[in-house]
């Protein structure tokens, strides 16, 4: 335990010593948390609508303004023709056509029947269904009221409809900064984590200063912990910075307990430290535990359930998340801050935490070699 | 008690594929020697030298350093060896004082006593009011010196010197043997690879390795004698030249 000692208060002193780094540590997460969650939104504003109107009736121009006046979509070309329209889309002028066709007044007036189209630029995905889906909403409103107003009897529709009533519960506003900031906080202290600790052991590597520790009599043990714990200390200082960040500019506060958060954060830290310290252990250059610990925190973060749902995952991919750490803790953030779960919720996932854990870091000190063959 | 042999190599051998860097060594070294160990560039000293610290596994043969076995008790010869390695290896990052207690802590030294030894050793080194400063502000001369007193810090009985003096100052270097003296005197062996032939003259005994294998082995006077030679310097070319391997 005393070698550990000595071990510990050298690791913290060389990282306190290099100032540049420990600003960057609490530099990186401001601006991320400052400035991701206003991106990772996923209410779509400001659609480029194109509308061709070849009617030019009171109905057509009702329509019109109902769309531009819902908020979520910006005028920007009025076309005679279709063609134009088109061109307009493919200079990247607009990312969705109306074309409300000649005779749109007349058919729906005297046939109760009138078609509309809707062309979506699908080059950018989530805009185009988003975008396309908004439309149709306003479109069937606007049905709706031009129903109303010329049905005056019977009273009742004699067809029966079904209207739907929503509530969001854990969320009632959907308001995405609660679902997004702590799935981001996440990402950060795992991007951290992991490439602090997979560059550590190489460093000492490429310097030429483990050759004196591994002549010595430590136990291999006692480096990986001389490692892991200073390492860990930092990356829960990071996290506490972020809720704060959370709790101060986002008005984040947990419905759950802070401590249930601390508690599986400092578990699935020792997982995702000994992933990176056992990266460590295999690499031979700073750079190529920096290729791989991007690489791999790539595929869990976007594995991660955080920027799209993992049900919607295929299958195969589905069972990958199961071995993904980063998609337990998201899980268990939003879980802790919008359901309000306690310990007793999250036991699952604190056990498959552990265990990956006790994986990684009993792989990390069984690879790690003093001795070369 | 004086014939006493700290390190013995038997047949110790090293293979890295179809390469064989040290091939069949067979040596002793006694308690208390200053054994040099002369090669050239690439003639397996360093490999042969981490064979014996426990840093490389070796493919055959047998050895013994300290009493114990490379193969099975290769963590116990760590406690009882100091070793400097060729590439300078101290933290640059920390201050003198800061390796000092490092290493001192690691093998096991109490408070009190990592105290009393880091005053002793700034003394010794001419370092006393240096102890803040980082290791990465020293001149080489200096680092070297204070490798070479952080690896027997611990008092080991055996201590491996891997080509200390490259690169340092002829009055650097001076300094560096007074200390090696100064650790024999102590008790401590000292097993020192060098290219230096004026300090392998200062070895009581010395080994010349040549592709791998040893080629001479005994004092500096007796293997000046049988090669009829002048100085070290003559001993070494006229075996060294034998070398068909390239470095």
């Amino acid at each position: 335990m005393r070698v550990l000692k000595f071990l510990l208060q050298k690791e913290l002193r060389q990282i306190f010593r290099d100032k540049a780094t420990i600003r960057v540590l609490f530099i990186m997460p401001m601006v991320q948390l400052l400035i991701l969650p206003l991106a990772a939104d996923y209410e779509i504003k400001n659609i480029n609508l194109g509308i061709v109107d070849h009617d030019h009736s009171e109905y057509s121009r009702n329509l019109s303004n109902k769309i531009i006046s819902s908020g979520y979509f910006r005028l920007r070309d009025y076309s005679p023709s279709f063609q134009q329209g088109i061109h307009a889309i493919e200079k990247d002028k607009t990312d969705l056509i109306l074309e409300i066709p000649s005779h749109f007044e007349r058919d729906l007036v005297k046939e109760n029947e009138a078609t509309l189209f809707v062309a979506v630029n699908a080059i950018n995905g989530v805009k185009a269904g988003l975008g396309g889906a908004y439309i149709q909403g306003i479109i069937q409103g606007y049905n709706q009221d031009v129903r109303m107003q010329w049905i005056q009897f019977p009273r009742f529709d004699p067809r029966p409809t079904i209207e739907v009533t929503f509530s969001d519960w854990f969320n009632p506003n959907m308001n995405y900064h609660v679902f997004m900031v702590p799935g981001i906080l996440v990402l950060l202290v795992t991007i951290i984590g992991s490439s602090f600790a997979s560059n550590n052991i190489v460093r000492e590597k490429e310097m030429g200063t483990i050759e004196q520790i591994n002549v010595s009599p430590i136990k291999k043990w006692q480096f990986i912990l001389g490692k892991l714990i200073p390492f860990w200390m930092l990356a829960l200082t990071v996290l506490t910075f972020g809720l704060t960040i959370a709790r101060l500019v986002y008005g984040i506060v947990p419905l759950g307990h802070y401590i249930t958060i601390y508690i599986f954060a400092a578990i699935y830290l020792l997982a995702i430290l000994g992933l990176g310290l056992l990266l460590s252990t295999y690499a031979q250059t700073q750079q190529q535990s920096m290729l791989v610990s991007f690489f791999i925190t790539m595929i869990f973060n976007l594995l991660s359930g955080l920027f799209t749902p993992i049900e919607s995952m295929p299958v195969w991919a589905q069972m990958i998340t199961k071995f993904n750490p980063v998609s337990y803790f998201i899980e268990v953030m939003r879980m802790v801050v919008l359901k309000g779960s306690g310990l007793a919720d999250i036991r699952y996932h604190i056990l498959a935490m552990i265990g990956f854990a006790v994986f990684f870091n009993s792989w990390a000190i069984l690879n790690y070699r003093k001795r070369s063959g | 008690m004086q014939n006493e042999k700290v390190i013995t190599a038997k047949e110790l051998t090293k293979r890295f594929g179809s390469f064989t860097a040290v091939d069949k060594i067979s040596f002793d070294v006694k308690k208390g020697e200053i054994f040099g160990f002369l090669g050239a560039n690439g003639a397996g000293k360093t490999t042969a030298m981490r064979m014996l610290c426990g840093l490389s596994l070796p493919t055959s043969g047998a050895a013994t350093v300290a009493g114990f076995d490379v193969y099975e008790q290769n963590e116990l010869i760590k406690k009882n060896i100091g070793y400097m390695s060729q590439k300078f290896s101290l933290y640059e990052d920390l201050t003198i004082r800061e390796n000092i207690k490092l290493y001192a802590g690691i093998y096991g030294l109490t408070d009190e006593r990592i105290k009393e030894k880091t005053t002793m050793l700034l003394k010794d080194l001419h370092m006393e009011g240096e102890e803040k400063t980082l290791v990465r502000a020293l001149p080489l001369g200096w680092k070297q010196k204070l490798a070479f007193s952080i690896a027997i810090v611990h008092d080991p009985a055996i201590v491996f010197l891997d080509e200390p003096t490259g690169g340092v100052d002829p009055i650097t270097r001076r300094e560096f043997w007074t200390l090696i003296y100064e650790a024999s005197a102590k008790g401590i062996t000292v097993f020192v690879t060098t290219h230096y032939m004026d300090e392998a003259e200062y070895c009581n005994r010395v080994s010349i390795m040549v592709d791998g294998r040893i080629d001479a082995l005994d004092s500096p006077a007796n293997l000046m004698k049988n090669h009829s030679a002048k100085s070290m310097d003559d001993v070494f070319l006229q075996l060294a030249r034998k070398a068909v391997r390239k470095e």
